[in-house]
């Protein structure tokens, strides 16, 4: 039996044996579903909500504020980290501000999302905004100021005579696997944030918001099931990615992203 | 062309107190054509700042370089380097690294294609011009950084310590290499070393370096043809007075 085998074999049947102490836990020591519902609780409680066919609805429309989100933190973190990185005066200027906003919690911003977006998809996606954004910013700027000098020099002595040049010919390659584990750990953050993102009603639908409903509902079950697809939806995305940045931009590398 | 002349060049760099490290003073150095001119000196006397400053990377304080008439003021592909440490672009294969000048100089895919072909095979490495520079030994790098550097046919080519960090064994490979390649393109080269021996088997002229503040102490013209023989008595015997001369000014200091 070889290792890759070895371990899928311990892994499953360490998944098997979590499931048995749960039910017997969940059946025989506590006897509340309300409490702990147990495997077989779930199970049915899953198999109910594929039947009653929103689960599909609530991934997307959860996938929706995550996009937004995520995009957005992309499209403004990446080019300010960028100018932050790059041109001293950036840095001064914006570092202060950076520092005051960053340590703020995401979901402290809930209250704001709320008045400035009102109750739409929208203030869903800038919570989750305010999660990712900071870990891309500091990636991009940290990946852009530990680009070998060397790098720079030999780009100048080849015949890079501008800033752009320089940024987008050397600089930026050099900084993309920097880049791409600001976004992993950014996506990480977003998708936390997405649960508390959902939970003041901006849709009827999604995972985070299902999982309230259900629990106002007093439907624990369900509730565990929501839990459950947020953990695997999460470990999907970051599959995902990390198999698309490893396969397209880091060929180069010998080695693993992050 | 007329080569590189450097004229009562200086450099001092700022210190943190206001006051300044004097690192040349009063340099002055006719380079041709076609020459092969080793820099040699005490550590420290400046001889990477000095190359540094004909690439255009470093900016002298007083006096003037100028290259083929012109004055240096920044860097120009017209002046190709090599660095110490390992500088290709990880991202790009061989031929993308090769090319890259050709590239930022707006030539045609096509076209960059052949002539980075062309200096691949120059340097021997045609079988791994898709290769990326992980899958390369430290030797290789360098040549493809030397094949990188000849691909914008410059008038100059600087080359700061490219085998200090290659065994004993690539580097004399790579010196023998290096002359193939001075003899097929005709450039002029400046050449900064640590190892007198290297300076000795390589150049037409070995410029000495006195310690900071570095200026020309000694220049010491090598008639003889390549290849060298690093085993007879008269390349024995110029190591000897090389030496001696970067030994005594180290001491007087």
């Amino acid at each position: 039996m070889n290792r890759q085998t070895q371990k899928r074999l311990l892994g499953a049947a360490a998944l098997v044996i979590a499931a048995v102490i749960w039910q017997i836990i969940a059946e025989y020591i506590v006897g509340r579903s309300f409490i702990l519902p147990s495997v077989t609780d779930v199970a049915a409680a899953f198999v109910n909500l594929l039947g009653s066919g929103t689960l599909l609805a609530d991934a997307m429309v959860s996938l929706e504020h995550f996009g937004i989100g995520l995009i957005a933190a992309f499209l403004l973190g990446v080019p300010i980290g960028i100018l932050m990185g790059w041109f001293r005066v950036a840095d001064f200027l914006l570092d202060p501000i950076i520092e005051i906003l960053r340590p703020i919690p995401p979901l402290a911003w809930i209250p704001f999302a709320i008045i400035w977006f009102g109750l739409t998809t929208q203030a869903a996606g800038f919570v989750i905004f305010a999660g990712a954004f900071f870990p891309i910013l500091t990636a991009t700027y940290a990946a852009f100021r530990d680009v070998p000098k060397v790098f720079v020099e030999a780009g100048k002595v080849l015949g890079c005579d501008t800033s752009f040049e320089l940024i987008r010919h050397v600089a930026l390659p050099a900084a993309i696997p920097g880049i791409a584990s600001g976004i992993r750990i950014a996506m990480g953050v977003g998708w936390m944030c997405l649960v508390a993102a959902e939970m003041f009603g901006v849709s009827n639908n999604g995972l985070g918001y299902q999982l309230w409903h259900n629990y106002y509902l007093h439907q624990m079950p369900n509730v565990v099931v929501y839990m459950l697809i947020l953990g695997f939806t999460g470990l999907i995305i970051d599959r995902i990615f990390r198999n698309y940045v490893d396969k397209q931009l880091l060929r180069w590398r010998a080695g693993e992203v992050a | 062309m007329g080569g590189v002349s450097i004229a009562s060049l200086g450099k001092a760099f700022p210190k943190e107190d206001g006051t300044a490290t004097q690192a040349l003073e009063g340099v002055n150095l006719e380079i041709g054509d076609t020459e092969f001119i080793c820099l040699v000196g005490p550590s420290g006397c400046g001889k990477t700042t000095l190359l540094r400053i004909i690439a255009g990377l470093e900016t002298a304080t007083t006096g003037s370089v100028t290259v083929d008439g012109r004055p240096v003021t920044g860097p120009d592909p017209k002046r190709g380097m090599v660095f110490q440490e390992y500088s290709l672009f990880p991202w790009r294969r061989v031929i993308d690294n090769v090319a890259f000048g050709l590239e930022m100089k707006g030539v045609a895919k096509e076209e960059r294609q052949r002539t980075a072909d062309h200096y691949i095979e120059m340097v021997g490495l045609s079988q791994f011009r898709d290769a990326y520079p992980y899958e390369l030994s430290g030797g290789m790098r360098q040549r493809v950084a030397i094949a990188r550097a000849l691909a914008n046919d410059p008038d100059v080519l600087l080359m700061d310590e490219p085998f200090g960090a290659l065994d004993a064994q690539t580097r004399n490979r790579m010196q023998k290499e290096l002359l193939s390649l001075w003899e097929q393109t005709k450039k002029a080269i400046v050449f900064v070393t640590h190892s007198v021996d290297e300076a000795v088997y390589l150049a037409t002229r070995i410029v000495v370096l006195s310690p900071r503040p570095g200026s020309v102490r000694e220049v010491i013209e090598i008639p003889w043809p390549h290849p060298r023989d690093r085993t007879s008595a008269e390349f024995a015997e110029v190591r000897r007075r090389v030496l001696r001369m970067i030994d005594e000014t180290e001491n007087t200091q």
